[in-house]
This record gives structure tokens, C-alpha cells and sequence, in this order.
């Protein structure tokens, strides 16, 4: 307090000329850039949803393929491409999302704060910064040239584990951090084994966020074309079978119809599958943000 | 906390005594230990003895009781008591099988191995399959501008596909990365906390929309929007190479790395915002001591402290750009066969991967598809580098600051 009177005489006064200028510039820039940034996603959205969206309210759209419809046909769906985008999507999560939290497991609970770990750890970090297509070569490389197997989904599939395990683990691991030591100390002192503390405890805790690296995994192979464009032809037909060598997906439906002419039904049936890809995967986003919100571990 | 100790305590598969012990108790106040001791010797399933660790039951003084622990105080507090009150009828603990815990330890480090394994084995195949073509090239693989794959005679090099493939990259680099920046100041300096979570979920989810979408928006209604402004570059600065007239302005890198910079936006602001986040307090208050107005806070706070995180935002960025398939096979225009050099942004052209990609159908003969995982392979090489300069620029910013 005694301070304080010693201070009176000192007036404060505002930021002078320049300096206020260039506060004020810096303030509309930021919020310029703001906008700038959310601009190109609504701008998108309307093109994608004003283009396409009126197929997707009629039941053929979804109950369809697009057996014997050529560009100039109106009708057929995307049954077939949807069909084929979850099921490489599913297969693809069978195999990344115990690799993935086992990993991370690994990193977190075992190796933690080793050369190891530090090793494991850089190597993610440059498989998630493998391009969707080096990953697709290298299944190509692996599976077709050496092993002899043939173009298929679960080829597709396999690239697709590459590109999923990242995201799987770095978001199991970001929980496994979160998990208060006192939980895991109050199990061992249980004299519960490490495995089963790691199963029944630590996993269980955490589960909320290794969910959401799930569905956004999910989401990021979803729309992945590089893959579908190397190891598998686009089918048009309905095909359920992961080993055969065709089969249809979104982007690939995107990609076989881009180049039709706008005057053509075909045009629109593809601005259609865009709208049908983007709306699955903002609808894992959000269900991954609903799981995150739910979920979040409180930090202490 | 009592529900995963329910949990616990439940698991009675568990070859340990204590814990299937105390896993019997219903929760709720600790029962003293004089109570509970007996039912532990008692017990019969208890597998036969050969720890030395003892733990007197039979004590007469009440146990303290720990709040949150009630299932346990003996556990807790073994350690402390047992070498001054020797064990009156020792209860010893079982032996704890470690079959399991091996298995999943074994587990847990095979799939960390095999990930490394992974990594190691992309380099490897890529490079096993290219070699052939390689030796067999008859032109230089890193200046020819030519790609004759069909045929016996192999004379392919990547000079334009690496040309294409930066250019359009520190292209969208050089968009991205302001725009970011501002984002993520605006983000963590100027917003509000309760307004700043939906935004940047919003700019999220620009990550979230696939590449193929990008590409098809980037063609058919980015593209021509573009084009007045392409026009007036090229009237204006057209005298500077860069910008110089070309055959085709529609499909141009130009439009390409436009498109890049909205993809790469997201990664680079989520980790410039992360970074500028954890600005220590104290520098951010000692300036405003200082009088700082809220720019020259964070500029002699914010920004020096977070210039290592951007950094390597912008290169994982670019490490994205460099590697995008669909969105720029789908822009850029191919250009025709034995095509002069041309050094404009305004150009179509071939990146390594839209090279890939747009002849995928055509892997065919091993030489071929080598001359293709070649290019690949020099992709995944120089992503590898600027990942891994991304990735030390972090830690040095880390120890450092």
C-alpha cells in the first residue's frame, strides 16, 4: 500500500502513435488470417453440399451401384463404394489398432525414458510423415511383386495400417501419459501384476481417448485415394470379397467420373460420392470430439 | 479411484494372495486387520509359501486408516512395521506367476519392434526394387528431364518431377505459414478461451476433408476463380521467369499450391498454436509489466519463444506437401511429351507422387514399375529428411527454452 503512494504521481497513459498503430495492425491481421483460414472449409462444404447433396436424399443413392450406368444414365448409388470404403477402413483397424496401442503401451509403460523408446518413438514419428503413396508402393514392393499376390482390397487395407498406426498411437499414447501414477501404484500395491494392471486399470482409464485416435484414424484412411489408385481397380459393381482384385470406393468413385462434362447426370453423381465421403468422415470427427469431451481424463 | 479398485480387486485371476484377498471385501469402512487376519490364513487357495516377505496379521492395534485406500492399510504400510515387529505367525506372500506379464511385455516390444522393423523395410523393398531399373537407366536419374519407361531401353530422370514437386511445396510454404502463424496468435492471444475451442476445431476440421475433394473443389471451382488473378501476375510481373506465360493457366501449379497451403494450414497452425499455448506466464506478465502493448508482447515474448516450434510445423507441413497425391495429380495439367522447360508457376507439370499415381495402371514390367518406385523412392527419402530436421528443430527448441 505504501508502495502504491510512492507511484501516484506516475500518470499512465496509452501506447503513443506507432505503437498503438501497430497494435491495432497486428489485431486485424490475426483476425484476418482467422477468417482467411475458416473461409476455404465453408467454401468447400458449399460446394460439395450445394453439388451434391440432393442424390444423397433419394434411396437409390444408397441401396444402389453403378452396375451398367454409364455418364449419360441418371440413377444407380454409391452402395457399392460405401461398402467398399468401410470394409477396407474395418480391415485396416483390425490390424493397426492393436499394433497402435500396443506400441504405445510399449512406449508409455515399458520402455519409458529409454534410448528405445526414444528410437520407437522417432521411427513414428517418420512413418507419419510417409506419404500415402510411398506407403502404397511399399505394399506394392512387399505383397505384389514379391509375395506374387494380386491387386486386392486387403492390399489396400494393409497400406492403409501405415498410415493409421500413427495416428492410433501417438493419441494412446498422449492418454497413457494423462493416467495418474497413483492408480497404477494403488494396483501394484494390490500386488496385481504389471500386465494385468496395464489391461484391467490403466487401459480402462484411458480408453475414452484411444477411442478417439480410433475414429480419427478411421476417418484420415477413409478418404485416402493414393492406395485404392495403385492396389486395387475400381469395381462398379457390388463386391463384398476383400481378396478380389476390384473393388469400389468413394475417393476411387470420385476419381474414375472427375472428368465428366457438368451437362452429364454422371457430373453430379460424383459431386454426390464427394458429399457422401465428406459427410462420413466430418461425422467420425465429430464422434471423435464427442468422445474426447466425454472422456477427458481430468488432470491434476 | 474406488471403482478401478473395485476393479481390481475383482480380477481373481490374479496369482497373488493380497490381492485376491482384499479383492473379497466388500467397499467401505476398513475392517481393522485384527478382523480380516484370520480368513487369511485360512485361506486355502492360497498357493504354498516362498516369499520371504512376511506380514503380521495378528496385531492388536488399530490399523490407521487411509482414506481412499480402505481396502488395504496392511499393503501400504508392510514396509515400515515389519522390521520392528517381527511376524507372530508369518503370512507370506504367494509367489506371483509371470507367464503372463511376460507374454504381454513380449507383445508390447514385438509390436514396437515391428514397427521400427516397418519403417526400416520400406527403405529396403523401395530400394531393392528400384536398383534394377536404376542401373539399367541410361540417363542420368537425377538431371534427365525424360521419362521413357516402355520398352527395353530405360532413359528416365526426376530433374522435372523434382522441380514440380518443391516448387508447388515451398509454394504453398510460403502462403501457409503466415496465415498460420496468425491463426494460432489469434487462437492463443486474442481469443477467448470459451471462443477459441470451436475455432480451432473448425480449422481442424479443415485437416479432415479428403485430398481427393480438395483436388476435385481445387479443378472445378477454385481453378477458375483463380485464373483473373493468375492473369494479372502474368500481365504485371510476367517479365520475372517465375511468373511468365504459359501454355496452360488453368491446371497450373499456381492453383496447386493454393490448394496445398489450405491443406498444410491446419497441421502448421495446431502446432504453432501448441507452442505459442505454452509460453511461460512469466514472460507474457514481465512484459506487460513492462508496458507492453499486446503486439510487442508477443513479440518479445510469444513469438521468440515459439520460433522453434513453428519452424518445424512448417516443416512437417511441407512434408506433407511434398508427399500429396490425389489433390495435385488431379489439378495439375500432365504436361505433353518432350515439352521444353519451363521454370513458370503458371505451368502444369508432374510432382513424384501425381507422376505415380496417374500411371498406376500402367506397372506392368518389373522395369517399369522400378523406373516408378525409383521416383517413390527419392519421395520417401526427402520427406524422410525434412521429417527428421521437423523432428530435431523441435527437441533443440525444447531443450533450449
Amino acid at each position: 500500500m505504501s508502495a502504491s503512494s510512492t507511484t501516484q504521481a506516475v500518470a499512465f497513459q496509452r501506447p503513443s502513435g506507432p505503437r498503438a498503430v501497430k497494435n491495432v495492425l497486428a489485431s486485424v491481421y490475426v483476425i484476418a488470417a482467422t477468417v482467411l483460414a475458416i473461409v476455404p472449409l465453408a467454401w468447400v462444404l458449399w460446394s460439395v453440399i450445394s453439388k451434391g447433396f440432393r442424390l444423397l436424399l433419394t434411396s437409390s443413392w444408397w441401396l444402389q451401384s453403378q452396375r451398367g450406368i454409364t455418364p449419360r444414365r441418371e440413377g444407380g448409388g454409391a452402395y457399392h463404394a460405401i461398402v467398399g470404403t468401410l470394409e477396407m477402413a474395418l480391415i485396416c483397424a483390425v490390424i493397426a489398432v492393436p499394433l497402435g496401442v500396443l506400441c504405445a503401451i510399449f512406449l508409455i509403460e515399458y520402455a519409458r525414458g529409454t534410448k528405445l523408446a526414444r528410437a520407437v518413438s522417432f521411427t513414428v514419428d517418420i512413418l507419419s510423415g510417409i506419404p500415402s503413396i510411398v506407403a502404397a508402393l511399399f505394399i506394392y514392393a512387399l505383397f505384389i511383386t514379391i509375395f506374387g499376390f494380386g491387386r486386392s482390397a486387403v492390399a489396400v487395407s494393409l497400406a492403409l495400417v501405415l498410415l493409421m498406426l500413427p495416428v492410433v498411437l501417438r493419441s494412446t499414447e498422449e492418454m497413457l501419459k494423462l493416467v495418474p501414477d497413483s492408480l497404477r501404484e494403488a494396483s501394484y500395491a494390490l500386488g496385481v501384476a504389471k500386465s494385468k494392471t496395464i489391461i484391467k486399470v490403466v487401459i480402462p482409464t484411458a480408453i475414452g481417448g484411444i477411442m478417439t485416435g480410433v475414429v480419427l484414424g478411421l476417418a484420415r484412411v477413409m478418404g485416402e485415394t493414393a492406395p485404392l489408385l495403385i492396389l486395387v481397380s475400381y469395381a462398379v459393381g457390388i463386391n463384398f470379397s476383400p481378396t478380389a482384385d476390384t473393388m469400389g470406393a468413394l475417393p476411387t468413385m470420385i476419381n474414375a467420373g472427375r472428368d465428366q462434362a457438368p451437362q452429364l447426370p454422371g457430373y453430379e453423381r460424383v459431386w454426390a460420392a464427394a458429399c457422401t465421403l465428406i459427410l462420413l468422415v466430418m461425422m467420425l470427427n465429430l464422434i471423435a470430439r464427442g468422445l474426447a469431451r466425454a472422456s477427458r481424463l481430468k488432470e491434476k | 479411484m474406488s471403482d478401478t479398485e473395485a476393479k481390481v480387486g475383482s480380477s481373481g485371476e490374479v496369482g497373488d494372495g493380497l490381492a485376491r484377498s482384499t479383492g473379497d471385501q466388500p467397499a467401505g469402512p476398513a475392517p481393522s486387520a485384527d478382523g480380516h487376519g484370520p480368513s487369511l490364513v485360512d485361506d486355502p487357495t492360497l498357493s504354498p509359501v516362498t516369499d520371504d516377505v512376511a506380514v503380521s496379521h495378528h496385531t492388536h492395534t488399530p490399523v490407521p486408516v487411509v482414506k481412499g485406500h480402505t481396502a488395504h492399510p496392511d499393503a501400504t504400510t508392510t514396509a515400515e512395521r515389519s522390521p520392528a515387529r517381527p511376524a507372530v505367525s508369518g503370512i507370506k506372500l504367494a509367489k506371483i506367476r509371470h507367464t503372463q506379464d511376460r507374454i504381454f511385455r513380449g507383445l508390447a516390444g514385438g509390436s514396437g519392434l515391428a514397427i521400427v522393423l516397418l519403417v526400416v523395410f520400406v527403405g529396403i523393398f523401395l530400394l531393392a526394387l528400384a536398383l534394377p531399373s536404376l542401373l539399367a537407366n541410361q540417363d542420368n536419374f537425377l538431371t534427365s528431364r525424360n521419362w521413357t519407361v516402355a520398352g527395353n531401353e530405360l532413359r528416365f530422370g526426376i530433374a522435372g518431377l523434382l522441380w514440380t514437386t518443391v516448387l508447388s511445396s515451398v509454394l504453398a510454404l510460403v502462403m501457409s505459414v503466415p496465415v498460420a502463424v496468425g491463426v494460432a496468435l489469434c487462437l492463443t492471444q486474442y481469443l477467448h478461451r470459451r471462443a477459441s475451442g470451436p475455432v480451432s476445431f473448425v480449422v481442424d476440421l479443415l485437416a479432415a476433408v479428403p485430398s481427393i475433394i480438395f483436388g476435385l473443389w481445387g479443378l472445378t471451382v477454385l481453378g477458375p476463380f483463380l485464373s483473373p488473378a493468375a492473369e494479372w501476375l502474368i500481365d504485371n510481373v510476367g517479365w520475372i521467369p517465375l511468373f511468365s506465360r504459359s501454355v496452360d493457366p488453368k491446371g497450373s501449379v499456381f492453383v496447386a499450391a493454393v490448394v496445398l497451403a489450405i491443406m498444410i494450414l491446419p497441421i502448421v497452425t495446431a502446432i504453432s498454436r501448441d507452442v505459442f499455448a505454452q509460453t511461460p506466464r512469466d514472460h507474457i506478465e514481465a512484459a506487460l509489466a513492462l508496458g507492453a502493448t499486446r503486439w510487442e508482447v508477443i513479440r518479445t515474448a510469444v513469438l521468440p519463444y515459439g520460433r522453434s516450434g513453428v519452424i518445424s510445423a512448417s516443416m512437417l507441413g511441407l512434408g506433407r506437401a511434398l508427399g500429396e497425391t490425389i489433390a495435385v495429380m488431379i489439378i495439375l495439367t500432365q504436361p505433353a511429351p518432350n515439352s521444353p522447360f519451363t521454370p513458370s508457376i503458371f505451368a502444369g507439370g508432374e510432382t513424384f507422387a501425381s507422376k505415380i499415381a496417374n500411371n498406376a495402371a500402367e506397372f506392368d514390367s518389373p522395369s517399369k514399375t522400378g523406373a516408378f518406385i525409383a521416383s517413390g523412392l527419392v519421395l520417401f527419402v526427402v520427406t524422410f529428411v525434412v521429417n527428421a530436421v521437423a523432428r530435431i528443430i523441435a527437441e533443440r527448441g525444447h531443450a533450449t527454452s
